[in-house]
Order: C-alpha cells, then sequence, then structure tokens
C-alpha cells in the first residue's frame, strides 16, 4: 500500500481491501515514526485527517467517489487551511490558524481528499534548500544530511520517503521542481494562472502557482487534475475548461510511445554550469527518450542567463510589498514589548521574519525606491519579455523543452554557508520558465554522486500541462527511477 | 505690498465616494455607521492569502464621471500599489491608479458669484482614478492604545484631481460645489461630507502677478466642509503672502485646517513625504474598458445639467439665470421638469417662478429637501395652470398653495372648489360688488376725483375684499374705472 499508485490506491479502497482511515492511519503513524527524522511537516492534522477518512468512507460506501476520495495528501504549509495552523514555516504566523480554506485546499477536500497536514517549507517561500524554515530544514530521505530543496522541501520529502502519496507545493522559481528532482520524485508547475491563488500567501503574486507533487506523472496528473480550475476569488486565474489529465496518459500505450515527439534541448542549459553527475543522468535520460521514438533538436534560449537577475528584482519587489500586512497588527507576530507604533512595527517584524525573507524585503523596497524603479524594476519587465519570447520561439521548433532540473544534486545541509547569491544560482534552470509564466514538470532521471536522485525537467507551451505528463509518463513506462524509493524510510 | 499684489493659484484634489453596495476589491457592505469591524471581510482585514477582484459596478461609476466631463476614457488603465505602514491600512499598501488612471482629462463649467459680478468659468481635469479608501484610526477611548475600524477599509473611491485653474477661494468652492452637484446628478456618490463622502485637498500657492512660474504649493489635506474649504484657503492664502513678505519662502508641505483655530498647521514636509515605491499591482490584470461598455454606460446616463440647462433656456424660454438655479442639484431640475412636463411648456416660466419662489422660500423655512416636498411637481403644475387660465388670481393661488402644503385637498382643483376660491368673472356681480363699495366709501371716491390715484387702490382693495379675493383684479380695475368715469 505505502508504494502503491494512485490508481492501485483507488483500485483498493473501492474494492475495500482498505478503508480510507486505515489508509490515513498507515501513513499517519508513518509520519510519527519519521518525522523526526526528516521533518517534513510542521503540523500533522491525525483528527482532522481521520474524520475526513470516515467521511470519505461513507462517500465511497454511497458509491460517489471520485478519484481522490479517501486518498491522503499533505498541503505544504503555504496554503491556508481552515482551523489548522498555518505558518508559512515562519515565527511570524507561527500563531495563525486560518479562518479559512485555499481554493485548493476547498477543491481537493471536496474531491474527498485527506489531508494529513502541512509541509515544511523555506520561510515564505523563499529558498532553494528549505533551510529557511523557522521550524528548521527537512531532511532528505537519500541522505538526512542532505537538503531537500526549497521551497517545497517538506513536500517533497515527504512523498519521497511515502509519508504520504501526494502532497500540494507552489512554484515561483523553481520550488516544485528543484526539492522534486533533489528527492527523486515528480513535480509539476503549471501555466501560470491554472490554479487559483487565493488562499495561497503570496510571495511574488505574478510568478507564484501552485503544484502538484507524486511518485509518478500519472500521480501527478490526478492531483493537478483537482486543483486546478477557475476561481473568481483570483483576477489572474484563467477561465479554461477543466483539463483531463490522466486521458492523455491513458493514450501513451504503445512500444514507442513518444514517437515524432521532439524535444528541445536549449544550448544554454547544456553549458557550462551543470556538474558531471547530472550531466551523465540527463544525457541517459535523453537517450532514453530518443529510444522512445522522440526526436531531440537544439534550440536556444539566449535570454535564459538573464533570468537570475530578473527574478531576483521582481521577486522581491512583490515581495516586499506582499509582506508589508504582516505589520503585527490584526494576526500574527507581535513583539511582546514596543514603545510607539513605529517601535511595533520594527520590533514585530524584525522578531518575526528570518534572514532571508528581510534581505529580500531589503532588495525589493530599494528596486521599487523612487530614482530605482526605472533601472531596475522596469528593466527586469523588460528581460521577462525578452525571455518569454525566448521560449516562444524556442517552442516553434520542438514540442517540448528539455534539460536538467538542477545543476547539481542535493547539497549537504550548511554547505551554502552565508552566500545567498550561489543559493540562487541553483534555481538557473528552473526560474526562466516562471518568468514566461510556462508549464515545468521535473522527473527523476537517475542518481548522481552519492546516490542522491537527478532531476530532467520538462518544460512545454502555455496549457501544454497533458504534453508534459504524457511525455513523462510515457519516460515512465519504460524506466523505474520513479519507483526507487530511499531504503531508510521506505 | 497688498494682498491685491499677488495672484492665488488653487488645485483641488476631491474624494468622492462611490455609491456601490460593495467595496471596491471585496463583496463586504460600504454601508456607513455599522459597529467597527463587522463590515470588514478577510480581504479587507487583508488576512494571508486573500486578493482583490475589482467591482464593475466602481469601473461604471468612473466611466459616468469620465463622460459627464467629456474626458478621456482610458481603454486600459493599470491599478498599482501604494505602499506604506500605517494600522488602518491593512495591506500595508493602498490599491490606487498611478501611471493610467481610468479617467484623463475633461472639463467642469462652473458658476462663481452672485448677481451682476457672477461670471462663468470652465475648469481643466487632470484625471480622475479608482482607489480604495482606508480603515480608520480611534484614539479615543482606549487607554493610551489606539482602535481600529476597517469598516471603510476598501470602500470605492474617486479621486478627482483638477489642474491649478482656480484662482480665489471663491472660485474653488464653486469647483467643489459644482463637482458635488456632479456627482449626485450622475448618482455616483451620495455626496454625504459629514460622513467623509465628498472630501477636499486644496493644493495653494501664491505668485506676484505675472509671473510665470507657480509658487511652492502647500497641500490642505481632508477639508469635508464647503465652509471650511473657503476658510482653510483663505488663511492659507493670507499666511503664504505674510510668510513670503516677511522674507521667508514657502516649503513643500501637507498642512491640516483646524476648524476650531480656523488655521492651518503643518502635517509633514516635503521632506518626511513617503516614497510609495508604486508599482502595478500583480493580483490585478489591467483594467480595460471597451468601446461597447462605455456605450451602455452613456446609454444609462441621465442628462446632465449643462445640457439641461442649454434646453431649458431654447426649448422653454427661461433666463439663463434661471436655467442654472433650476440645473444647480438634480433635485430641483427633476421636480421643475416634472412640473412642466405636467403644466405644460408654454407656462415654464410661471412654473419656475414658483419653484424657485414661494416653493422654495417655504421648503427652506421648513427645513426640508425638495424632494421631500409636501407639494408634488403634479400638485404645483395643477396650481400654476389655473392661474394661467385666470382661474385664481395670484393671491388666491398662495391660498391654494398653503392648503396644499398642508394636505388640505389632493389637487388644487379641488381645493379651489371645496373652498370657493373660483376667480368671479361674471361683470354684472362684479359690478354690483363695486356699487355696494362706492356707496359706502364716498370720501374715497371724492378723494379720488379730487386726483388722488391712491384713493382708486384703496376702492380696489374694497372690492377685492367684498368678493372675498375672488373677482378678478384686472377686471375689477376697469369695471371700476369706468364706473367713477360714468
Amino acid at each position: 500500500m505505502i508504494n502503491a499508485s494512485l490508481p492501485a490506491l483507488r483500485q483498493a479502497l473501492d474494492a475495500r481491501q482498505i478503508s480510507s482511515v486505515e489508509l490515513a492511519g498507515l501513513f499517519l503513524d508513518r509520519i510519527e515514526a519519521s518525522n523526526p527524522a526528516l521533518n517534513a511537516f510542521i503540523t500533522v492534522d491525525r483528527d482532522g485527517a481521520l474524520a475526513a477518512a470516515a467521511a470519505a468512507d461513507s462517500r465511497i460506501a454511497r458509491g460517489e467517489a471520485g478519484p481522490l476520495t479517501g486518498i491522503p495528501l499533505a498541503h505544504k504549509d503555504v496554503f491556508c487551511t481552515e482551523g489548522v495552523l498555518t505558518t508559512c514555516g515562519s515565527k511570524m504566523l507561527s500563531n495563525f490558524v486560518s479562518p479559512y480554506d485555499a481554493h485548493v485546499v476547498s477543491l481537493l477536500k471536496q474531491a474527498g481528499a485527506v489531508s494529513l497536514g502541512k509541509t515544511n517549507m523555506d520561510e515564505f517561500a523563499m529558498g532553494s534548500s528549505n533551510e529557511n524554515s523557522y521550524y528548521g530544514p527537512a531532511r532528505n530521505p537519500w541522505n538526512t544530511a542532505h537538503v531537500t530543496g526549497g521551497s517545497s522541501g517538506g513536500s517533497a520529502a515527504a512523498v519521497a520517503a511515502r509519508l504520504v502519496p501526494i502532497a500540494t507545493g507552489t512554484d515561483t522559481g523553481g520550488s516544485v521542481r528543484q526539492p522534486a528532482a533533489f528527492t527523486g520524485v515528480t513535480g509539476i508547475k503549471p501555466t501560470y494562472g491554472l490554479v487559483s491563488r487565493f488562499g495561497m500567501i503570496a510571495y511574488a503574486s505574478s510568478l507564484d502557482q501552485g503544484g502538484a507533487f507524486g511518485a509518478s506523472a500519472e500521480d501527478c496528473a490526478l492531483l493537478l487534475a483537482a486543483m486546478t480550475g477557475f476561481d473568481a476569488r483570483d483576477s489572474t486565474s484563467l477561465e479554461r475548461a477543466p483539463q483531463d489529465y490522466t486521458a492523455a496518459l491513458a493514450q501513451v500505450t504503445a512500444d514507442r510511445p513518444l514517437a515524432g515527439l521532439r524535444i528541445g534541448l536549449p544550448r544554454e542549459f547544456f553549458a557550462e554550469g551543470m556538474s558531471d553527475d547530472v550531466r551523465a543522468a540527463v544525457e541517459a535520460a535523453l537517450e532514453q527518450y530518443r529510444a522512445l521514438g522522440a526526436t531531440t533538436v537544439e534550440v536556444s534560449l539566449p535570454n535564459a542567463k538573464l533570468a537570475i537577475p530578473a527574478y531576483y528584482v521582481i521577486a522581491p519587489a512583490e515581495a516586499s510589498s506582499n509582506l508589508s500586512r504582516f505589520d503585527g497588527v490584526r494576526f500574527g507576530h507581535r513583539a511582546a514589548d514596543y514603545g510607539d507604533l513605529n517601535d511595533m512595527y520594527c520590533k514585530s517584524r524584525a522578531q518575526g521574519f528570518g534572514a532571508e525573507v528581510k534581505r529580500r524585503i531589503l532588495v525589493g523596497t530599494y528596486v521599487l525606491s523612487h530614482g530605482y524603479y526605472d533601472a531596475y524594476y522596469l528593466q527586469a519587465q523588460k528581460l521577462r519579455r525578452l525571455i518569454a519570447e525566448d521560449f516562444r520561439r524556442a517552442l516553434t521548433e520542438c514540442d517540448v523543452i528539455a534539460g536538467p532540473t538542477t545543476p547539481t544534486t542535493a547539497w549537504a545541509l550548511g554547505a551554502m554557508g552565508d552566500d545567498p547569491v550561489q543559493m540562487y544560482l541553483a534555481d538557473i534552470y528552473t526560474i526562466a520558465v516562471n518568468l514566461a509564466g510556462l508549464p515545468g514538470l521535473s522527473h527523476p532521471c537517475g542518481f548522481g554522486a552519492g546516490a542522491l536522485p537527478v532531476g530532467l525537467q520538462l518544460i512545454g507551451d502555455y496549457f501544454a500541462e497533458s504534453t508534459l505528463l504524457a511525455t513523462a509518463h510515457g519516460y515512465q513506462q519504460h524506466t523505474d527511477w520513479h519507483r526507487q524509493h530511499p531504503a531508510a524510510f521506505v | 505690498m497688498s494682498r491685491s499684489d499677488w495672484e492665488v493659484v488653487i488645485g483641488l484634489e476631491v474624494h468622492a465616494q462611490l455609491n456601490t453596495a460593495s467595496k471596491i476589491f471585496s463583496g463586504a457592505s460600504t454601508a456607513f455607521g455599522a459597529e467597527p469591524n463587522v463590515q470588514a471581510s478577510a480581504v479587507d482585514v487583508a488576512l494571508p492569502g486573500v486578493l482583490p477582484v475589482l467591482n464593475r459596478g466602481a469601473v461604471e461609476r468612473a466611466i459616468r464621471l469620465g463622460l459627464a466631463l467629456g474626458s478621456h476614457i482610458a481603454p486600459k488603465s493599470v491599478f498599482a500599489r501604494k505602499n506604506y505602514f500605517y494600522p488602518d491600512l491593512p495591506k500595508g499598501y493602498q490599491i490606487s491608479q498611478f501611471e493610467l488612471p481610468v479617467v484623463q482629462g475633461g472639463t467642469l463649467t462652473i458658476r462663481v458669484g452672485e448677481g451682476d459680478s457672477a461670471y462663468e468659468k470652465t475648469v481643466q481635469l487632470t484625471r480622475a482614478h479608482l482607489e480604495e479608501d482606508a480603515g480608520k484610526s480611534l484614539h479615543e477611548d482606549f487607554h493610551g492604545m489606539s482602535g481600529i475600524d476597517l469598516n471603510r477599509a476598501g470602500t470605492p473611491l474617486l479621486e478627482i484631481v483638477s489642474e491649478p485653474d482656480m484662482r480665489s477661494s471663491a472660485e474653488a468652492v464653486a469647483y467643489a460645489r459644482a463637482l458635488h452637484a456632479l456627482v449626485r446628478w450622475i448618482d455616483i456618490c451620495d455626496g454625504n461630507m459629514q460622513e467623509g463622502s465628498f472630501r477636499c485637498d486644496a493644493n495653494v500657492s501664491v505668485r506676484k502677478w505675472g509671473a510665470e512660474q507657480f509658487g511652492t504649493r502647500r497641500e490642505i489635506k481632508n477639508l469635508n466642509s464647503f465652509r471650511f474649504l473657503q476658510q482653510a484657503i483663505d488663511y492659507e492664502v493670507q499666511w503664504q503672502i505674510d510668510t513670503i513678505e516677511d522674507g521667508g519662502t514657502i516649503q513643500q508641505a501637507t498642512v491640516l485646517f483646524d476648524p476650531e483655530t480656523g488655521e492651518t498647521r503643518m502635517m509633514r514636509s516635503k521632506e518626511d513625504a513617503h516614497d510609495y515605491r508604486y508599482f502595478p499591482d500583480p493580483d490585478l490584470l489591467p483594467l480595460v474598458i471597451d468601446e461597447a461598455w462605455i456605450a451602455r454606460v452613456r446609454g444609462e446616463m441621465p442628462e446632465l445639467p449643462a445640457a439641461m440647462k442649454d434646453r431649458f433656456v431654447a426649448e422653454l424660454g427661461l433666463s439663463a439665470y434661471d436655467a442654472a438655479a433650476l440645473t444647480a442639484a438634480k433635485e430641483i431640475a427633476t421636480y421643475f421638469q416634472a412640473a412642466v412636463d405636467a403644466a405644460g411648456s408654454n407656462i415654464a416660466k410661471l412654473c419656475a417662478n414658483w419653484v424657485m419662489g414661494e416653493l422654495a422660500a417655504r421648503l427652506n423655512k421648513a427645513d426640508l429637501d425638495i424632494s421631500a416636498s409636501p407639494v408634488t411637481p403634479a400638485q404645483l403644475a395643477g396650481l400654476v395652470s389655473r392661474i394661467a387660465d385666470s382661474t385664481i388670481s395670484n393671491a388666491i393661488a398662495r391660498k391654494v398653495f398653503d392648503a396644499l402644503w398642508n394636505g388640505e385637498g389632493a389637487t388644487a382643483d379641488e381645493i379651489i372648489d371645496k373652498q370657493g376660491l373660483r376667480q368671479v368673472t361674471d361683470s354684472s356681480a362684479i359690478e354690483a360688488m363695486i356699487d355696494e363699495v362706492l356707496a359706502a366709501n364716498q370720501k374715497s371716491v371724492e378723494e379720488f376725483r379730487a386726483g388722488k390715484e391712491k384713493a382708486f387702490n384703496a376702492l380696489v382693495g374694497q372690492v377685492m375684499k367684498a368678493s372675498k379675493g375672488k373677482a378678478s383684479p384686472a377686471q375689477v380695475n376697469e369695471l371700476l374705472r369706468q364706473k367713477l368715469a360714468g
């Protein structure tokens, strides 16, 4: 059961081989046993989970089960959950119990999925290692001395260690794909606007997008299908007919499932910067893709190198404004002792925010300041358009773009030291995708040095989620990297 | 040097609260006066994760204003965040419009002064943009702390900015009054100044006559009555002139007006001014207004005061002065129009006299708004028609008006019949009354014959009295002269 795919779990639930309550209990026990070592969860909601599971069981008994009814999952702690602590990985919200559900949370509740708890993350989703969490770093199940990646590190670690079959995440610059790569699971970030941001605590609004973690593209497809859909409460939510991603996967059955697929390989992604072990695994995966019928073609993303500087202007600018509401006035942390109003603001925010959050607020405040706005913010927006143009052009020459998800495998905890720029560079292959608003997926494609997983990233055109999932699914039908599990936990 | 050496330059920024039922970015009610914080939704409180959704009704009201002012309505405008910290600003930023406002340019023609010295002036508008109001900080009753009421947070505002076109406090007040009348006329704002629905900021500077450049301005914030607007500007102008004439210079600043002392005092200098770090709000897409939307709103617009005024002159033959007075407020114009519709446009002038005369005086005395008038437009029309067709005299008409005001009858005709007020036009009956009066007032007859015209008037009065006011005064005049001559 622990390693079963969602369709297998569905079958077991529908055949009454196991009840949803039993399934939830099984995973809750696994969380209890392994979380001390992994720190993947900030909050475990056993009572809420068992109640939801019982409700799912009666729904199954009534014959009204949907694809996710009774399936356990976990939410990244960036999603507001009614009545459940919602910290966003920050001391600032360490006392915040949300009075409402995020759109994603309510959609999954309606689908009958059973939330086991809230997963660890970099504070306010700012980070690439989960080391910026107020609750301490989540640890990589493949080697607990190594990071999970971030910011959705807890969700990735929880799925990798099979503490939960699927989990939600968010991806602003790679925060789903990078931890998926580091922990050997599959993760997808859809086109900007497909998943409602209502109730998803904002980091950088124009880049933030909800995403899905699962063991396979198949599991991700089921979760993503339940997360997407128009939401009138989010003005950037797109009005599009719901997509049946699973149906797209069903078409991938032949011996050469990817015949005719043109895979673009950006010259810039395969130049310097990628470690040898990652390169070897990615090259092998591409060879496998060709064996499955795909052709590869070199493409160019000449402005991709500008993605990191553009991102580190736009994202902090938006963050500096988005995080202004955390002022200690209405909710969240307020300093115990303060003099006047200004002192209350300063102390509450100084105490409530961690170093990386403060750094990005300062950078964002700076780039929006009078006299600097044009040089930084407007310039970065221009770069953003150039980057999007690059992708548009490249995607006329191919169906999907492929490359490494990350330049290296997961590094050791603390290895980045105090050099934030070094950490920022770890997102070099993922960030451009957010700037363009495109969908991206990472799937495991082997192991590098130290037996740590390597991820391959697929990037598609707008709304090409089905193509990405079907491509990864085709690969996963003929490989078993996604079925490898960290022995210490599974 | 004296004040007459200086030219005063004033521009106004008016914040008009839009009369939508719900807030500009949330579904919470905008009603005034509720218990603190009961009308603050998750969005208004700025809980983590919430997002704004634009209220189309607020946009339509902006379009209405733009159409009324002849402005350019931007096909694409952008919401921006104005960032600053204050406890009654829950998000730490106000959603406003900065570089691309929804309404651009336009003009408003105002009438300044009274009587012969009155003149018209056309004020240029810079822009009008949509934004959200903040909450309120309450500093009393909290024992050294401040209370925060977020009911008002997110109430839609239209900030209407004029060019620095006004040259006196009188012009500024005339502009503010005209704009106030207009927003009520097109039904986008209730105009309630006590509740803060219509607030003015005045940018004031002075310069020597003939100077090419404007002087340094100071902005007087939050004036919520026309009287305060006038007082604040007058004080500020004198203060600036005195300061300069005493050898000082004006520093750009924001000031507050204290109605208690009648003085302005500095709130913050330019050096303390916030850097608001405006940038486009990534939570809101650009506001796109297509021609079809504008056309639909245009189709729903009422006739505007300027057009109505011109029509009153051209079609009803009113004087420009009367037409302006009748279109100074929508309620008056509506009342007058309804009365004319019922009475017929051929007696529009008589209707106008009654609306601006007897009715206005009675309403004023009773402290009633014209929309609450006990005498309806139809009733007034009925009354005026009977004057026009000589059924009653003006004197009797005032009696009938009183009776209508007091609810003594449903129509003027009913009161005239019930009280027997119909004018007596039967000449034999009037002659009989004249004969009686002449017989009883021989002294007056003699005086008249001795050349005293006044005595004639006394005799007319006696005849009218004898007829209980019902005789036609013109007829009495004519018959009396015949009798006395005979």
